[in-house]
């Protein structure tokens, strides 16, 4: 709520509120986390990055491999899923099929992409 | 055959325009005919519905400015209405730049997101609107060059003339086009001629989306903007009594607290302005966090509503529907549907003699099926922005049908049309949900309160139990089989909580010699509505579950079993106003049967289940194929056919039948909203299971057929037969037939 209200990040989405869907996922020193559960105070002087920051324009190799597979319906989770799968890659560079699910499934997509978001973290693992 | 007639009869006229600083504007305009989606025609439309058109905005240096007419809410139709335009304008795709239009019924068209209607519903008229812009460049080219405008042709933006070698582009002329007088008629490409539509593109708002831009209703924002919240009642069938808010109101950050009528008594609701809750308890203050914090400070007494009575307009006149006040349980629910199944119930169709020939038949199957209400759970909450004033109001948010609500907002702000501003922002999903408009209403008579601008947010908490949820529904299928097996008679006699779910004039109708069809329905104050594909969502899960049971009893193949039908209803249809195209039907099945390999050799490893349906003038068929992993039935693989005429956008369409697919599993498997006393049983995402990445199928092979009929709906029929397909293959995955949605714990039990 911080970054959206106050910080004008509203990339960043508000889905649930109690860690459950991953449509808020953000990096707190590269690792994925919920903001919803994640107060000012625990931030302290450690570095957050939401999707605004992920690259300037748009050519992280994950937003890149999103926009190969055309994968978005709605969108509106996709920042969330998007900065999952960064974090994933950037922890582990070339996850097998059952990395990416597991890695993948605290995040909801309602319109159902599933497909696509797997074969572009597969695409931006290569790339 | 009815449904591949072109749905428009066209009165035009079109209007051009110069733009500011040179360039041309086009806008058109028909008055037409439209054939609604069955969903819509039962529904009270406003008459301008019928009106379509949109806008054509070419700059000097070439750029292509197309205006999207219909909200956007993931079936990528900024994409793939534009395209329609930009193949009959014949520019170079890279040049088309696409905005949402704002709300304007008038010149922008029916702007209605919903009925799987969009494509099939601007389909000609955009094909046309492009065609006549394309012939005016042609027009003022000719005149420039001095010659014949016949011999005038195009490519990718660029005018021609063979001849005398030569060329412009179509900004050139933009402006010298715009005083061309509107041709009368403009001559359409031939589908085989089709260099953008039938060829994928990607969505238009692709970066936008993976770069996290403002794009949805809850990332709108003005200066001065407050933030309110509703509290609502903890269960249906309560209302506010009182409520103390000193301790909210001494929060910080807090601008006030009061209590709001959504509807004065007697107040005329449209079709789709269906009200939950109408004595709102309001929190209004300056940021999210905030409100919410003082919302949970807030001391409310609630009391039970009673009987309360709707006052619904609608082309028939107003009519009085009472509500009940009954404090509703899902127990008791399923224990009064039971009753109700018992009781007569109101006929909808009948061929023949159905009782004679199930008195005389040598077998009778008799099964039943149920499910449970479902909440959409879009993505993002339902929220509105709105800016009222006295003099006029702007309204801002995801809405599936900004035509809709403006109406019933002239009413409720006691302003003309013409001073109420909707601007439609890309939605997080809809699924039917925002085709209601109650929370644009409660935002607008918020901002009036508070004079100031605001936004309304539901938490999820909110959204879920404050909801216009999927209906719960049952239905009880008869057939009756002769000494040789052969089909005699079939009956379907279908209820719900608070309307039946049977569309009796669909397949087997018709191909059955006796048919009955009946309906009962139980009133409730359990709000419902429109969820992908109403009433079709249940009635395929129920009778594509029962034709796998009954061509097992007549030893057949599914697949075979249903051709069979489908050859009769063809060769000799029974009864009238059968609505479905028996070949078209047949050819979906056919198509899967190929394409999944249906019977071959690689059948060992999987347990496969087929189902077909109908609906919004579309075909769709599965062919599921479940393995057990890791000790439970999963769905590893879908082969999709499809037949929805000629596909405009071929990558986002196979797109939205895979989401289809998924969706369709994943209420299958967990969809459900329960009740206790009243109160949801489920309010978030901990207790309501959505289907997640880890059970999604490995694969989803998506086949369209090919053919030139005038496209008709996707976004919803590939998601009824998904239900259907997935208990047939879990009955081959586990023995057992699954009759009741969602089919996850009756799984669990048997392990």
């Amino acid at each position: 709520m911080v970054l959206r209200d106050h910080l004008d990040l509203p990339g960043t989405k508000y889905g649930c509120g109690i860690a459950q869907c991953g449509a808020c996922t953000v990096h707190l020193n590269g690792t994925a986390v919920r903001s919803c559960q994640l107060p000012v105070s625990a931030v302290g002087s450690e570095s957050v990055t939401t999707i605004e920051g992920l690259s300037e324009k748009g050519d992280h190799p994950v937003q890149q491999a999103w926009l190969e597979h055309d994968v978005a319906q709605c969108g509106y989770c996709q920042s969330g899923q998007i900065m999952s799968a960064a974090a994933l890659l950037q922890s582990n560079p070339n996850p097998s099929d059952e990395e990416i699910e597991t890695g993948m499934s605290g995040n909801i997509c309602r319109c159902g992409t599933y497909l696509r978001i797997r074969e572009a973290v597969k695409t931006a693992a290569k790339g | 055959m009815e449904n591949i007639k072109s749905t428009h009869s066209r009165r035009s006229f079109l209007k051009s325009s110069a733009l500011a600083g040179g360039g041309l504007m086009l806008s058109f305009s028909w008055f037409a005919s439209a054939k609604a989606a069955d969903k819509m025609a039962e529904l009270n439309l406003p008459e301008q519905w019928s009106e379509l058109n949109g806008y054509i905005q070419i700059t000097p240096d070439n750029v292509i400015r197309i205006l999207c007419p219909n909200p956007e809410f993931g079936q990528n139709v900024m994409t793939s209405l534009s395209m329609i335009i930009a193949e009959e304008l014949d520019v170079d795709w890279k040049d088309v730049v696409v905005e949402m239009g704002p709300h304007d019924n008038v010149k922008l068209g029916p702007q209605f997101t919903g009925g799987s209607n969009s494509v099939r519903m601007y389909w000609k008229p955009l094909r046309e609107a492009g065609a006549a812009a394309r012939q005016m460049l042609r027009q003022a080219a000719a005149e420039e060059w001095s010659v014949p405008v016949e011999e005038i042709t195009t490519k990718n933006g660029v005018l021609l003339h063979p001849d005398t070698m030569k060329a412009a582009k179509y900004g050139e002329f933009a402006e010298k086009a715009a005083k061309v007088p509107v041709p009368e008629k403009a001559k359409l490409k031939e589908p085989a001629d089709f260099s953008i539509v039938r060829h994928s593109q990607k969505n238009v708002e692709g970066m936008k989306v993976v770069t996290g831009q403002p794009l949805f209703g809850l990332d709108y924002r003005t200066d001065g903007m407050l933030i309110a919240m509703i509290q609502h009642p903890p269960a249906f069938g309560m209302k506010l009594k009182s409520f103390d808010a000193a301790q909210a109101l001494k929060m910080p950050g807090i601008k006030d607290v009061f209590s709001l009528k959504l509807y004065e008594e007697g107040f005329e609701q449209g079709g789709f302005d269906t009200r939950t809750f109408n004595n709102l308890l309001v929190v209004v203050g300056n940021s999210t966090w905030e409100v919410m914090n003082a919302r949970k400070k807030l001391v409310v007494q609630w009391e039970p509503k009673g009987d309360t009575t709707d006052t619904m307009g609608g082309r028939g006149g107003k009519r009085e529907v009472v509500v009940p006040g009954k404090i509703e349980s899902t127990s008791a629910q399923h224990e009064l549907m039971q009753e109700y199944a018992e009781k007569p119930a109101q006929q909808l169709r009948r061929d023949g003699d159905p009782e004679t020939a199930f008195k005389n038949a040598a077998q009778v199957i008799e099964r039943t099926y149920n499910a449970p209400f479902l909440a959409h759970n879009c993505m993002e909450p339902m929220n509105f922005f709105a800016h009222v004033t006295p003099e006029k109001a702007v309204v801002a948010g995801p809405v599936q049908a900004p035509g809709w609500i403006e109406p019933t907002l002239t009413k409720l702000l006691n302003l003309p049309p013409e001073k109420i501003e909707i601007q439609m922002t890309r939605m997080g999903g809809g699924f039917g949900r925002r085709a209601y408009g109650q929370y644009a209403y409660e935002a607008a008579l918020i901002s009036k309160k508070v004079k100031a601008p605001i936004k309304l947010i539901y938490t999820r908490e909110d959204d879920m139990t404050y909801g216009i949820y999927r209906p719960m529904y049952t239905a009880t299928y008869r057939a009756a089989l002769d000494a040789d097996k052969n089909l005699i008679a079939f009956h379907v006699k279908g209820g719900g909580i608070p309307e039946h779910p049977v569309h009796a004039n669909r397949f087997p109708a018709g191909a059955v010699d006796n048919y009955l069809a009946e309906g009962w329905a139980i009133p409730s104050n359990i709000t419902i509505g429109a969820f992908r594909a109403p009433r079709s969502n249940f009635n395929a899960a129920a009778e594509q579950s029962f034709l796998d049971e009954l061509a097992e009893a007549m030893d057949k193949d599914p697949i075979e079993m249903r051709l069979e039908l489908l050859e009769k209803a063809k060769k000799n249809p029974v009864g009238e106003n059968n609505e479905y195209d028996a070949d078209r039907y047949a050819g979906v099945l056919k198509l899967v049967r190929e394409k999944s390999g249906w019977g071959g050799a690689d059948q060992g490893k999987y347990s496969r289940g087929v189902a077909a349906y109908f609906c919004h003038n579309s075909y769709a068929a599965h062919v599921v194929d479940v393995v057990t992993r890791a000790g439970t039935p999963y769905v590893e693989r879908v082969t999709s056919a499809v037949d929805c005429g000629m596909v405009v956008n071929p990558d986002a369409a196979t797109n939205m039948v895979q989401g289809a697919v998924v969706d369709g599993i994943g209420n299958a498997f967990y969809g459900k909203l329960t009740h206790k006393d009243g109160v949801p049983e489920q309010s978030n995402f901990d207790k309501y299971r959505i289907i997640r990445h880890r059970e999604a199928p490995q694969q989803i092979d998506v086949h369209f057929v090919q053919n030139d009929i005038d496209p008709t709906g996707l976004g919803e029929p590939p998601f009824p037969p998904v239900f259907a397909a997935v208990a047939n293959a879990l009955y081959k995955n586990t023995g057992k037939r699954f009759y009741n949605q969602p089919f996850q714990p009756d799984i669990e039990k048997q392990i």
